[in-house]
């Protein structure tokens, strides 16, 4: 269990996730205040590399969220991206860094209330996972 | 000129400045303490908080700030980018500043608005989102945007009275205007009703002229049966591949003379008729139909089916016949799209307590449209499917597959977890809006044909909001029908025929067993047939309720989130005939703006490829969704190039290179991680 608030990094697709989450807000859907949002033009833009300088900085979690499969803004990048973290988490598993501390979603721009039940579901595993011991510097 | 200092060979010069909204961030998040926070970061040359940054004094302040301070970067910590990008960018432009040297943190919807219970956190959130941004705004770089052409053309997709009147709109001011329907004829669902509410004017009395008029303006194109394909481009320059189905007959020589029909020997029930009464295997959908030209459905022609027959060819005198058609695909460019592809009635036999599909007198208001009209399968003798009796009692029952929330169901098309699609049958939880003056329509439609019969209508609430529906609802309380308060559980058929209703009438506490001959399910509306993969092909979004969703609910109704594709009619959400059309109007003009523009300014966003470091491996030409990044052979050996018209600026290409050889302009690796940075320094 953390003793202090955790710190997680989101990286949100323009399309939909980053308008789930507009959409959270305008419905006026509390949720836990430890995500920052980072917006990108496509789940695709991330580069795993990015997830892993996030840990490596003291992120406690790190959530990326992209369109629904078939709804990507740009025909495949969400697949792209799915694929690439597949590898991620085995490459974040032979590091020995727990899983849930990288979570990957879809979320629809209709889907305010999906993204703060995400949010929630992100900060507590975070959460009880405790303090990172694993590549932080 | 602070044009001169936007290179960041320039140290920065940020101002940042933190909006109040009123009291929808200050409410919340300490604005005071947020923008101190910022005061003493790197490049941060002027702090302010304003009121409402967006309103003219909130904007003259930063123009002033740019001109003073020298400001070479800003900094906008206030609402969604979403909202608000383009005008702040805008005033960066005519500031003398690059647009792309702003950076806006997003304190409103991603902060005030989800902590309001939790102020100290709000406020530290956004001074992190602040920090972030601040740590971005250092390194955005000037980018200079092409000039994309624009096609002044504009498509419709769909035919009902929506796409019909925005398509008149624009071709009224001269617009080129292809109205696609896949139908083999325009007019959608107007085309079936009988009369329309609240002055019961005959449906197609008043849709047919305007079905003409399309046919006779000389802007307008129409492209019945057939459907779009795909879709590639942006705002002004749209490229859609049109599938044209094959009609078998020859537009241009069919007269309508129906000599053929006479002579097919094939009968089928009619689809238009809600299958309640036959149509031949050539056929027209209804006589006012545009094209007026016939068709034969080749999943029952006898010739297209079995090899034999060809009647229809040996009578038509034009020699209009042509078997050997085919389908295939027209590529047609336009400028702008607007899509009106309206909506697909309930299908009741999701809730098989009211048997409908089991019980032949159980029909949906769509059928009782069909039934009533006097160009019907019973030339407008309301006889009950049944035994073609006319009924002496008749009920209706609201919200049919609207306003179900018990069923946990939210109608949105695609189910979150597993990805498939939500069945048409699964009722909804939205109010359809127009069932209830449907229903106060058609029972009045049977009071005034039957005046001894007796109607009944179970409702849960009666919404009449709109000019002279509740006049129209009092009316028909005037006339003898009995509105009783209540959802029925289930319709009982007897062994004589008749459906008993055992029900509470919440007004009086009384439990009700009442028979009637006859039952209209007041079916709801839901999103059409096909829309999520329609969606798909698109790019558009759909709401939780599975309709089309809007630029913004209240200030962008017609538009949607792509630039170049308006919404009209009930694609968007349920809505009667006259807000259809009004939306129509404000899906034209709006079209109708990008089409009068010279150019479009496109934003940048691409690869910019360092040839030293590729290696020419490919992977980026490879993941590419659009082929827009290609390897070449250069004389330093072979080297990806980026195809700058095609690319759309997704980032795969830059988030996949081995050799980072790639960066995504407005979006390089240095701009994220330095965000993440300042967010992870300040929590
Ligand atoms: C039983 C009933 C009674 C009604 N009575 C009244 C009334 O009295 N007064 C009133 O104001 N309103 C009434 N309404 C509502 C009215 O029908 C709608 O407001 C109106 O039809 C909406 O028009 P639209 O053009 O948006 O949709 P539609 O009429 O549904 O037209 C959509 C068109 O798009 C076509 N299409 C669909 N998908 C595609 C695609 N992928 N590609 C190409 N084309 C496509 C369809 O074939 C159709 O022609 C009634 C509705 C019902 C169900
Ligand atoms: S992925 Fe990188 S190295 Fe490979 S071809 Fe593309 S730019 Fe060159
Ligand atoms: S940014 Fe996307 S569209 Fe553009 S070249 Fe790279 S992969 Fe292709
Ligand atoms: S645009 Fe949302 S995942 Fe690609």
């Amino acid at each position: 269990m953390l003793d202090r608030e955790p710190k997680i990094v989101a990286f949100l697709c323009n399309w939909c996730s980053y308008a789930g989450a507009d959409l959270a807000g305008t419905g006026r859907i509390q949720y836990p205040p430890n995500v920052r949002v980072i917006r990108v033009p496509c789940s695709g833009r991330v580069d795993p590399l990015m997830i892993l300088k996030c840990l490596q900085r003291g992120a406690d979690g790190v959530l990326v969220s992209g369109c629904h499969p078939g709804d990507c803004h740009y025909i495949a990048g969400n697949y792209l991206a799915r694929r690439k973290f597949v590898l991620l988490d085995k490459l974040l598993d032979f590091f020995g860094i727990e899983k849930g501390r990288v979570h990957f979603s879809w979320v629809s721009a209709a889907e305010g209330e999906k993204f703060a039940d995400v949010v929630k579901q992100v900060t507590e595993t975070v959460r009880a996972l405790g303090k990172p011991t694993k590549l932080v510097r | 000129m602070p044009s001169m200092l936007q290179d960041t060979g320039f140290d920065a010069r940020i101002g940042v400045y933190v909006c109040h909204c009123g009291l929808n961030i200050a409410g919340v998040v300490d604005v005071e303490a947020v923008r101190e926070s910022a005061r003493f970061l790197e490049g941060v040359v002027v702090v302010r908080d304003n009121r409402y940054t967006c309103s003219e004094v909130g904007q003259k302040g930063i123009a002033d700030d740019i001109k003073e301070f020298m400001l070479n970067r800003v900094v906008i910590a206030s609402c969604s980018p979403r909202l608000h990008e383009k005008t702040f960018r805008t005033l960066l432009e005519k500031s003398g500043l690059n647009p792309h040297l702003l950076e806006m943190a997003n304190i409103r919807e991603h902060c005030s608005w989800v902590h309001y219970d939790n102020h100290e956190a709000a406020t530290e959130k956004a001074k992190g989102l602040v920090h972030s941004s601040v740590a971005r705004a250092r390194l955005l770089q000037p980018l200079s945007r092409t000039k994309g052409r624009v096609v002044p053309e504009v498509m419709v997709v769909g035919g009902g009275v929506a796409g019909i009147s925005a398509s008149l709109y624009l071709g009224g001011m001269g617009i080129k205007t292809y109205l696609v329907e896949r139908e083999p004829s325009i007019g959608g669902h107007m085309a079936m009703l009988d009369k329309t509410f609240p002055t019961l004017d005959c449906s197609l009395c008043i849709l047919s002229p305007k079905m003409v008029e399309v046919a006779e303006c000389e802007n307008i194109k129409v492209l019945s049966y057939s459907e779009i394909e795909k879709v590639e481009g942006q705002v002004g320059d749209f490229r859609v591949q049109v599938r044209r189905k094959p009609r078998y007959v020859n537009e241009e020589k069919c007269v309508g003379c129906g000599d053929c029909v006479a002579k097919c020997p094939v009968k089928v029930k009619d689809d238009f008729n809600r299958n309640m009464g036959t149509r031949k295997a050539i056929y027209i959908p209804f006589p006012q139909a545009i094209p007026p030209a016939y068709v034969i459905d080749d999943q029952n022609c006898r010739y297209l089916t079995q090899g034999k027959c060809k009647i229809c060819q040996a009578v038509c005198e034009r020699g209009a016949i042509e078997y050997d058609q085919t389908s295939y695909v027209e590529t047609i460019e336009v400028g702008a799209i607007i899509v009106a592809t309206g909506f697909q009635p309930y299908d009741p036999r999701g809730l098989p307590q009211y048997g409908y599909g089991r019980f032949p007198n159980v029909i949906t208001s769509l059928d009782f449209e069909r039934l009533i009209c006097a160009d019907g399968p019973t030339y407008g003798k309301l006889k009950r499917p049944g035994d073609s009796q006319v009924p002496k009692r008749v009920a209706f029952i609201q919200c049919v597959g609207s306003r179900s929330v018990a069923s946990g169901c939210r109608g949105y098309g695609l189910d979150a977890e597993t990805g498939s699609s939500v069945g048409a049958t699964d009722p909804k939880a939205y109010c359809s809006r127009v069932c209830c003056m449907i229903t106060a329509k058609q029972a009045f439609m049977v009071k005034e044909k039957y005046p001894d019969a007796e109607v009944y209508v179970y409702y849960i609430d009666m919404r009449t909001a709109g000019k002279g529906f509740e006049e129209f609802y009092q009316r028909g309380r005037h006339e003898g029908i009995v509105f009783l308060r209540g959802k029925p559980g289930e319709i009982e058929e007897r062994d004589d025929g008749c459906l008993r209703i055992i029900s509470e009438d919440l007004d009086s506490g009384c439990i009700l067993d009442l028979c009637f001959d006859m039952v209209v399910l007041a079916q709801g509306l839901t999103p059409p047939d096909g829309l999520v993969e329609f969606a798909q092909k698109m790019n558009l979004s759909r709401s939780e309720d599975g309709f089309l969703m809007e630029g913004h609910p209240k200030l962008r109704p017609a538009e949607t989130a792509i630039d170049g594709i308006y919404l009209a009619g009930c694609v968007q959400f349920p809505k009667d005939i006259p807000d259809s059309v009004a939306q129509a109007g404000a899906a034209a003009a709006a079209a109708a703006v990008t089409c009068s523009k010279e150019s479009i300014e496109i934003d940048p966003l691409g690869p910019v490829i360092d040839e030293a470091l590729c290696i020419g491996c490919k992977l980026c030409e490879m993941l590419c969704p659009y082929g827009a990044i290609k390897v070449e052979l250069t004389d330093k050996g072979p080297k990806a190039k980026s195809i700058e018209v095609a690319c759309k600026g997704c980032g795969v290409c830059g988030a996949s290179c081995s050799t980072r050889a790639i960066t995504m302009k407005h979006y390089t690796d240095s701009q994220l991680t330095a965000q993440a940075k300042a967010i992870l320094e300040v929590v």
